[in-house]
């Protein structure tokens, strides 16, 4: 989960980045500080040797330092954001090697739902992801708010209600990362998590091949009973009967999910299936 | 107050050079509460100018219900801009009666600008009983519910205003021109010369645009 | 009859909100039956709860703040202790009830601790800044205030009946729709803060209009002290902000109530609206918090250095400068939300334009300290701690403003902690160094200063236990709200977090052991001079506590640091000998509308909340009543004849008289 050790590209950029701006904030930061306990520590009351002026409230020439030291890191700084925020744009294609691999993400109260519309297979809370090939994630959500984020991945995204948001990523190695909901969403956030397995392509390729042949399958109906609020689902696969069903999601064709009934405190979260 | 009596001429640093002239101190009652009154209106607009904004995000979002241009009946709009704008003329004249302190012709503007102001009021009551009948009241969409929170704000401005107005009258009868009372005569003015203004805006946001879209 | 409310409101399976309101309500029984008992009831109802007295309103604000932290920090610690347990388990608190202990701190601390505590300084020093007898308008304060502590009971409410909200302590859409929080959380949120919200932007046309209106002779807007700049600037922002809160919640309720279409999913609604809208607020909140805390460092640093304010005109353009920008930057709060990369930059460097006029700020009050003589009493040691700890919240929030790196930070630890950083290090420990440094003022005595620094230490050493952990949990891929986890590099941070909340609490501790050890030592606290620190502004040219009109005769300012002026005057020995002329004395009559509009709209809040219409429409009645009968008073003043202001201001003088030849001669 360590975002300064980061697995793709994205986060490589974005660790880079936010070292630098520490760095070149530090420049300045440190010296303060020092200067702060330096300056009370001098002049403190006892110290007959310090010079003292007790009528001094005025110099243009540290005026004139004051504004530009800050005024400079915020250029530096400016810089850094203006061309960080073209460069990792998360709807920006990334390039590579292989052609993209689309993914559909869809948060449900309390679960993810990944849809691969060429693969013909939706899983719940599990990603296996290509190694080096680019990820374009499409994403909404069937409830309320959430985020997806895979931290060692980077780039945040929101996911809301009938709206679709965009997200380019890619894995460099094999290997399994975690990927959790980063923004609340009710009782059952905490367990929003889902690990995402990095497998060499041609791993996916079998993958994606046995995934397509299971038993269960995932149309407009029993999405209706997955939407439903669940909390701690284990993760399971499916065979996508129905390939258009992340647009209808998204563009609420399909109605957004029920929440869970709740009253008072106690009363909490009766009927909903607490899946463990 | 005068100015000139306190006014300090030393070779003061710190004086603002656009007015070299000190400060005289504490501002008269009058000023004050006008003062106050005028940055609570300030407030207020801004209050409608986030209303606006959620109106003109929303304008689009029928949700495949009707659309302004649909509902929209300009004739009754604008009797009721008239009845408005026709308040805030006899307000204007309540003002002045109450600064020469003519007890009949204050109540009478009042009393007009009552009227006017509750013949607004029953218009634009009979323009949204007739959307809810037709099936567009605020639950029908979120350009509807734009449109009612922001129309219905100022209508629940105006009937708040008109409530004070009728405590105005009520404290002249019994205390006179007493110089507080004076005073809440200038805010209530300043109130509801604020309403005409938001009217405006909304007249020519919600109506015009919205008939003409 | 009652609407929704049933005795299954009441959580009697709950033990935790049943003993600790069990406790509370103890607590309040027993200092009623105290005070009933001892005859202070007259008391209490003539001289504090229907008083108009800024100062004492002040001090009503800043005492509703102090109770309320300690309710926010229970909060903290239950939080900070099922984060410490929560790995691979439940720990003790259910989501349900995490959700709405999160929810509540966040809520609590913001806007019936920081909001309160800011005002409740401005309200009490203001006034005597600016060399006046009272606020703008008397009794709207008064309405002000009690309609803050309206908010604040509602929020206590719901501790035992019924729920507060589980959305977070801003109630995103559509989770805070009635569709997912069926319950009656959400209401509780929203009702007490529109009431609360009443009360703040009344305080704060109030003190708009003193500042800009109400100022004794000769001071003109450059020769205010430097508090008075930051709370013109706080207090047009909330003017300016607040009312979007009002409307932006107001939709929410029609929303939830009526079931308008404005943040739902269905019907064409938009919680991207709400976003914009309630950061529109947000945004400037937090400058309407921290402004007044850099007011307070300004007066403590340059008075503890002995020295007049460094670079006075560049901090007045700086606090204004923020004060504008601030409407400029709301939007770096949702970054993640897919907006374009140049809408994203453009509100990056915008956030970070803000940096500037900050770091001039901090700058500033290091060369205050440059060439003077420093002396290190609790209000100058948590000013230290502020600028160290601000600085390095800062950083982290500069650093959140560059786009790349929030898409990695957002919602993490790591943001929870740059914000407990600015707010803690910025707001709060300027709160308790204005505390510490107008106590005598309001009192007449000082605090106790050992007490005062164990105070300081314990929490400038928890906070960086309890929140530098936060950062590396967050960069460690943490997001915020978990009620439990998983993760096994997390734990080690949030046990460690946990002994720094507990640290903190050592400091409440000590806070609360130096108000009753300084109550008990009153007599060798006490300060008669009505300048205990040496100070520079007028609020120290009257006696501590000041009397009920502030100044017998409105002073007469010539420049900058007016008091200090004054006392080199008389160091000199070039004070005119003209006898001051006394003359009677207009006061505002003490009202208990303030007392009885908050009566009525905790009625009508509780019933809105519970859907009990009748409740409703008396209340409404009744607060209307209230102000019919509040307009008819015949009476709002009361004079002070010229013989009894002379009298007061003479036996007063006397002693202060000797203490400034005394400070001459030396």
């Amino acid at each position: 989960m360590n975002i300064l050790d980061p697995q793709g590209p994205i986060g490589i950029a974005e660790k880079t980045i936010l070292i630098d701006s520490v760095a070149i904030m530090l420049a300045i930061v440190v010296p303060t500080i020092v200067a702060i306990f330096a300056f009370a520590y001098w002049f403190r009351a006892s110290n007959a040797k310090a010079a003292h002026l007790p009528d001094w409230e005025y110099s243009g020439r540290i005026e004139l330092v004051v504004w530009s030291i800050p005024t400079l890191t915020v250029i530096l700084l400016g810089g850094v954001a203006w061309i960080g925020a073209h460069e990792l744009d998360p709807a920006k294609a990334i390039d590579g090697p292989s052609p993209p691999l689309t993914i559909q993400a869809v948060s449900l109260d309390w679960k993810w739902l990944f849809i691969y519309p060429d693969q013909k297979i939706a899983t719940i809370n599990t990603l296996t992801v290509p190694a080096g090939v680019p990820l374009q994630f499409q994403l909404t959500s069937a409830s309320v708010m959430n985020a997806f984020f895979i931290p060692q991945l980077g780039s945040l995204i929101y996911t809301m209600n009938g709206m679709t948001t965009r997200l380019n990523l890619r894995a460099d190695k094999p290997g399994t990362l975690q990927g959790l909901s980063g923004h609340f969403s009710g009782d059952g956030f905490s367990d929003m998590h889902f690990d995402v397995h990095v497998v060499p392509s041609e791993e996916f390729s079998k993958w994606a091949q046995d995934g397509s042949q299971v038993e269960k399958s995932l149309d407009e109906h029993s999405y209706e009973q997955i939407a439903k609020p669940s909390m701690k689902n284990e993760p399971a696969i499916y065979r996508l009967a129905d390939p258009d069903l992340f647009r209808s999601i998204a563009t609420q064709k399909i109605p957004s999910s029920p929440g869970a009934p709740s009253g008072v405190i106690g009363a909490a979260l009766p009927g909903v299936a607490d899946v463990r | 107050m005068s100015t000139v009596a306190f006014a300090e001429t030393h070779d003061d640093p710190n004086t603002l050079r656009a007015s070299s002239r000190s400060w005289s101190g504490p501002a008269s009652k009058r000023i004050v509460t006008g003062y106050g009154f005028w940055i609570f209106i300030l407030s207020d607009m801004v209050m409608f100018s986030a209303f606006f904004a959620s109106y003109a995000v929303l304008v689009g979002q029928t949700a495949g219900g009707p659309s302004g241009r649909d509902l929209f009946d300009l004739r009754s709009v604008a009797m009721e801009t008239g009845f408005l704008l026709a308040s805030s003329f006899t307000c204007g004249l309540a003002t002045i009666s109450a600064d020469a302190r003519q007890t009949t012709w204050f109540q009478l503007a009042m009393a007009v600008t009552c009227v006017f102001g509750l013949a607004f009021l029953i218009l634009e009551g009979r323009e949204f009983a007739a959307l809810v009948t037709q099936g567009a009241g605020p639950t029908r969409s979120a350009f509807l519910s734009a449109f009612f929170t922001l129309v219905g704000c100022h209508g629940l401005h105006v009937s708040a205003g008109i409530l004070w107005l009728l405590t105005m009258m009520a404290q002249v009868f019994t205390k006179g021109f007493r110089p507080d009372i004076q005073r809440r005569i200038l805010c209530f003015a300043l109130f509801w010369h604020a309403l005409d203004i938001i009217w405006i805006a909304v007249f020519t946001i919600v109506y015009l645009l919205g008939s003409a879209a | 009859m009652f609407g929704k409310l049933t005795w299954a409101a009441i959580p009697i399976d709950q033990p935790i909100p049943m003993i600790a309101s069990g406790v509370v309500a103890l607590a309040i029984l027993a200092i009623l039956a105290w005070v009933v008992i001892k005859g202070h009831l007259p008391y209490l109802w003539h001289e504090w709860i229907t008083s108009v007295d800024h100062k004492r309103i002040g001090v009503m604000y800043t005492l509703l703040a102090m109770v309320m932290l300690l309710r926010g920090f229970a909060d903290a610690i239950m939080m900070r202790a099922q984060q410490s347990v929560a790995f691979h388990s439940q720990g003790f608190l259910p989501p349900e009830h995490y959700d709405q202990i999160f929810s509540a701190h966040g809520t609590i601390m913001i806007f019936f601790v920081a909001m309160p505590f800011v005002i409740g300084l401005m309200n009490l020093v203001v006034p005597l800044q600016l060399g006046v007898r009272d606020v703008a308008f008397p009794t709207l304060n008064s309405v002000g205030f009690w309609l803050t502590a309206t908010g604040a009971l509602l929020v206590n409410i719901s501790l035992v009946v019924g729920e507060f909200a589980r959305t977070g302590w801003l109630p995103y859409p559509p989770l805070s729709e009635l569709a997912y929080s069926p319950g009656v959380g959400v209401d509780y949120y929203l009702w007490s803060l529109q009431i609360a919200g009443v009360g703040t932007l009344v305080s704060g046309i109030n003190l708009v209009t003193t500042v800009l209106k109400v100022r004794t002779r000769g001071m003109t807007y450059l020769r205010m002290p430097m508090f008075c700049w930051t709370a013109l600037a706080t207090n047009l922002l909330i003017v300016a902000a607040f009312p979007i809160l009002t409307a932006t919640l107001a939709m929410l309720l029609l929303d939830r109530y009526l079931g308008f279409h404005f943040f739902t999913n269905d019907g064409g609604g938009n919680m991207m609206m709400f976003m914009n809208l309630i950061w529109a607020w947000g945004h400037p909140e937090v400058y309407i918090l921290v402004l007044p805390a850099f007011g307070i460092f300004s007066e403590v640093v340059s008075t503890f250095s002995g020295k007049p304010l460094f670079g006075y005109r560049s901090m007045v353009l700086a606090t204004m400068a923020i004060c504008v920008i601030s409407f400029m930057v709301w939007l770096h709060h949702f970054f993640t939300m897919g907006a374009g990369p140049d809408v994203n930059a453009i509100f990056g460097i915008a956030s970070m334009i803000i940096a500037v006029p900050t770091g001039v700020k901090i700058y500033n009050w290091l060369f205050t300290m440059y060439g003077g003589r420093v002396r290190f009493e609790t209000p100058l040691l948590w000013s230290i701690g502020f600028m160290v700890t601000f600085i390095i919240g800062g950083l982290t929030g500069v650093l959140l403003a560059v786009p790349p790196a929030d898409f990695v930070l957002h919602n993490s630890l790591f943001l929870v902690a740059h914000f407990h950083n600015v707010i803690i290090g910025g707001v709060l420990f300027g709160a308790f160094a204005g505390y510490t440094y107008w106590f005598p003022k309001a009192f007449g005595f000082k605090l106790h200063e050992g007490l005062g620094q164990a105070a300081f230490w314990c929490w400038q050493v928890g906070f960086y236990v309890a929140f530098m952990p936060l950062y590396a949990v967050g960069l460690l891929g943490m997001t915020r709200r978990m009620q439990h986890y998983d993760v096994p590099e997390w734990h080690p941070w949030l046990i460690v977090a946990g002994f720094g909340a507990a640290l903190i609490l050592c400091g409440i501790v000590f806070q609360i052991l130096q108000l009753v050890v300084s109550i008990r030592q009153r007599a060798r606290l006490a300060d008669k001079t009505g300048d205990p620190w040496d100070g520079r502004s007028l609020e120290w040219a009257t006696s501590s506590p000041p009397p009920v009109f502030n100044f017998a005769v409105l002073p007469d300012v010539s420049g900058e640091d007016a008091f200090w002026r004054i006392k080199k005057r008389a160091a000199e020995g070039t004070v005119s000998d003209e006898k001051p002329e006394y003359r009677d004395i207009e006061m505002p009559r003490n009202s208990p509308t303030g007392f009885v509009c908050a009566f009525f709209a905790t009625m009508m809040g509780f019933a809105l909340i519970w859907h009990i219409w009748w409740m409703v429409a008396a209340g409404a009645i009744g607060a209307f009543a209230t102000f019919i009968v509040f307009a008819w008073r015949d009476h709002d003043e009361y004079v002070i004849p010229a013989d009894e202001v002379a009298r007061i201001d003479r036996s007063s003088n006397a002693q202060r008289q000797a203490i400034l030849s005394a400070q001459a001669a030396r």
